[in-house]
């Protein structure tokens, strides 16, 4: 199972360290985490994915829970849920029609062109991890130099 | 507000240190001096507390923690930086493991210097984060008074644990405007969640429908002090009562619905029992491996009713029917009122019932024992036969520490003390120091081997030139016992780095520093080094010479289930 947990945890230093150790030491596995502050600057939000059957993540939300610095943990159910990820792709430009094809697939996938040089393009895409995945596997036989991704951020909608 | 500055009282970090334990009541301080915590260490000569000098600080973190145990107050233990934290971590990680209640300060290099590799700097704080409940490093002096309110809060409340604040030098001597606050907010912690009353209702309907139910109560009855409540609900329901290792003591040993504790060097009958049993109410426990044996056998066979103060140990380790979460007297106390407002039939003539008794008396009767005249089991049942039933006893990590959890029966309740979950060696020394200072008027006996008592020995220092007068009592194999008997039993009887020869000699050793020291080598001279030992007013060392090859059994080896037991043959 595929999990997205949100956690609203004090903004001091140290606490992401924490959380981390938490899932080394348990034996739990951090698929993308991303970190920033909430509205109010006491407060950061993290977003974390992780990989594991329902009693695994149930036990992973619980140990979080329990940790002083974690105000509010929750685990997101992804249908009722607005979740992003930014990713950066380097794109090798081989031929000439290559620019435009990857233009074009940019597009589709509602991503940004940048820094379009002679030998190489870069795409900003955010999408759900599965776009950018299948983005990923549609820009591959181009050539990909280079990926940066940051890991998903996420919500829960309103009224759900 | 007003009042508020009127109180405020300008003074030094170390000062606020102090001046913040006193007012949480604290009396004695278990420590070592050295360069980083020398500020707070003057403040001894100008306040109450009083100090008690050891000679390693992980004995410091032995006797804070036992004096946590014992008095359900936060031992306090001081370090240096540096080394000074490094060796004081043992002893924070063995109260983690079982939930003793710990405040460690230790002493850091000045703020600035954090991050520079300075002379005995160690980042402390990130060494033990994955072993304390909580770590501060207060940055300025001003933090210092509410560090040590949240400190005390965090260690005592809910399930407690070891705080560690790490204060640098600059921080102990830096002056402010200090306030005491009574009160804070500590947002992420809920130490506390009231026992939900539908699930207590739905765990007597399941305990009442059980044809072989049992009680396995674990070292959570005694942290919250459950004796009675416990009691209380083995009576009304005739359900027999076994323990964990570290719930040894929760329960009477001596009441007729005892069974003793389960696990890898448990009762006989109350292994059998246990893995006959169709429903357990299992109280304040983690279910270890050592106590359950492999998780996936052991939840197959029967219902699980989990009470427990800590929701984080519902479902880690084994799957429950019924889960109440909250402080586990809370929750028993709600499940007595119940059931009193119940009629219940008394359960003395069920087969189950009559299956328990006759399981119990035979292997009561039938165990082999070892048959020489100083055996484990004689020894033991000696002190026990000698031993007030209030004195508090501690043990050590190894055989000795098996022999007492089989062979000497607690009968008053929360009179019983191991490092039962990190298992440190040299722990039930120290500890006994901490225990008789929380609890001066009662005797403590370490029950100890030669191998545990060996790391931690040179506490009999503290003992004498701090006048706290504890009882080491060794069972004195010449050798690192239980790993002996793991090589004998898994490897072929090759024995390495075991034999431990008879050194030091023990009587010598304690005479050499102003102790006590009795070699008792048969039945007769065990009873009057005992009776000696109870009536002096120093500490004694009883030093036993027992066989090197006696093993303890039943033995349930690691990664087998209880049905494995293996019995002495």
């Amino acid at each position: 199972m595929w999990a997205i947990l949100s956690l609203l945890v004090e903004n001091k230093p140290g606490i992401l360290f924490k959380v981390t150790h938490l899932f080394r030491s348990r034996n739990f596995n951090i698929d993308s985490i991303s970190v920033g502050v909430t509205e109010n600057p006491e407060y950061s939000r993290m977003t974390i994915t992780t990989l594991g059957n329902e009693k695994k993540v149930a036990q992973i939300v619980k140990q979080l829970d329990k940790m002083i610095d974690t105000i509010e943990v929750k685990h997101l159910d992804e249908h009722k849920t607005v979740y992003r990820e930014l990713s950066i792709f380097k794109i090798k430009l081989s031929n000439a029609s290559d620019s435009m094809e990857i233009n074009k697939l940019a597009n589709a996938y509602g991503g940004k062109v940048h820094d379009v040089k002679k030998n190489s393009i870069m795409v900003e895409l955010t999408a759900t991890p599965d776009q950018i995945e299948a983005f990923k596997e549609l820009a591959e036989p181009f050539g990909i130099i280079d990926v940066a991704r940051t890991g998903v951020a996420a919500l829960q909608r309103s009224g759900v | 507000m007003a009042t508020n500055l009127k109180n405020k009282l300008e003074m030094t970090g170390a000062k606020a240190l102090m001046t913040a334990l006193e007012k949480e009541g604290v009396k004695e301080v278990f420590g070592l001096p050295g360069g980083a915590n020398l500020p707070m260490y003057d403040e001894f000569a100008r306040c109450d507390i009083r100090h008690i000098l050891t000679r390693h600080e992980q004995s410091a973190a032995h006797m804070a923690d036992g004096f946590g145990r014992v008095s359900r107050k936060p031992g306090v233990c001081f370090a240096t930086s540096g080394p000074g934290a490094t060796n004081i971590l043992t002893g924070i990680a063995t109260a983690q493991a079982d939930s003793a209640p710990m405040i460690a300060v230790t002493g850091q290099v000045p703020v600035e210097m954090i991050g520079k590799d300075a002379f005995q700097e160690s980042d402390i704080i990130g060494m033990a984060n994955p072993v304390v409940k909580y770590a501060f490093q207060p940055r300025n002096a001003i933090e210092v008074p509410e560090v040590v309110r949240k400190g005390f809060y965090i260690a005592e409340t809910g399930r407690p644990g070891p705080v560690l604040i790490d204060i640098p030098k600059d921080v102990q001597t830096n002056k402010a405007e200090m306030s005491f606050p009574e009160e804070f907010k500590i947002k992420g912690y809920h130490p506390w969640t009231d026992p939900d009353i539908i699930h207590v209702e739905k765990a007597i309907e399941m305990i009442l429908n059980a044809e072989k139910p049992v009680i396995l109560a674990g070292g959570g009855t005694i942290i919250s002090s459950a004796f009675a409540e416990l009691q209380s609900i083995a009576e009304l329901l005739m359900v027999p009562v076994v323990t964990t290792f570290k719930g040894k003591g929760a329960f009477p040993e001596n009441h007729p619905l005892s069974l003793g504790p389960i696990g890898m060097h448990g009762h006989a009958e109350a292994n059998k029992i246990m893995t006959e049993a169709d429903c357990v109410l299992a109280i304040g426990t983690r279910f270890s491996d050592r106590s359950v044996g492999t998780f996936e056998t052991f939840e197959k066979r029967l219902k699980i009713i989990h009470m427990d103060v800590d929701p984080a140990e519902i479902g880690k380790n084994q799957t429950t029917s019924v889960a109440v979460v909250g402080d586990v007297r809370a929750s028993l106390r709600i499940m007595v009122k119940l059931m009193m407002q119940k009629t219940l039939k008394k359960t003395e003539d069920t087969p189950w019932f009559k299956h328990v008794k006759e399981t119990k008396d035979y292997w009561r009767e039938n165990l082999k024992l070892h048959p020489g005249e100083m055996g484990a089991a004689k020894i033991l049942r000696k002190l026990r036969e000698l031993l007030p039933h209030q004195s508090i006893v501690t043990t050590e990590v190894g055989q000795h520490q098996m022999w007492a959890s089989l062979f000497f029966d607690v009968i008053q309740p929360g009179t019983f003390f191991s490092s039962t979950g990190l298992g440190t060696m040299g722990w039930g020394f120290p500890a006994a120091i901490g225990a008789k200072v929380a609890k001066p008027d009662v005797h403590v006996v370490d029950i100890a081997g030669d191998g545990s008592f060996s790391m931690t020995e040179n506490s009999l220092a503290t003992a004498v030139l701090e006048d706290i007068p504890v009882i080491v009592f060794v069972l004195n194999n010449s050798s690192l016992g239980m790993v002996a008997q793991w090589q004998r039993t898994f490897y072929g009887r090759r024995m390495i780095g075991v034999e431990q020869g008879k050194c030091p000699d023990y009587v010598k050793l304690a005479e050499s520093y102003g102790a006590q020291g009795i070699r008792a080598q048969s039945m007769d001279e065990l009873d009057r080094a005992i009776k000696t030992a109870l009536s002096s007013d120093v500490a004694t060392v009883i030093d036993i010479p027992i066989d090197p090859e006696e093993d303890v059994l039943p033995f349930v080896a690691p990664g087998t289930s209880l049905e494995d037991m293996v019995l002495p043959s």
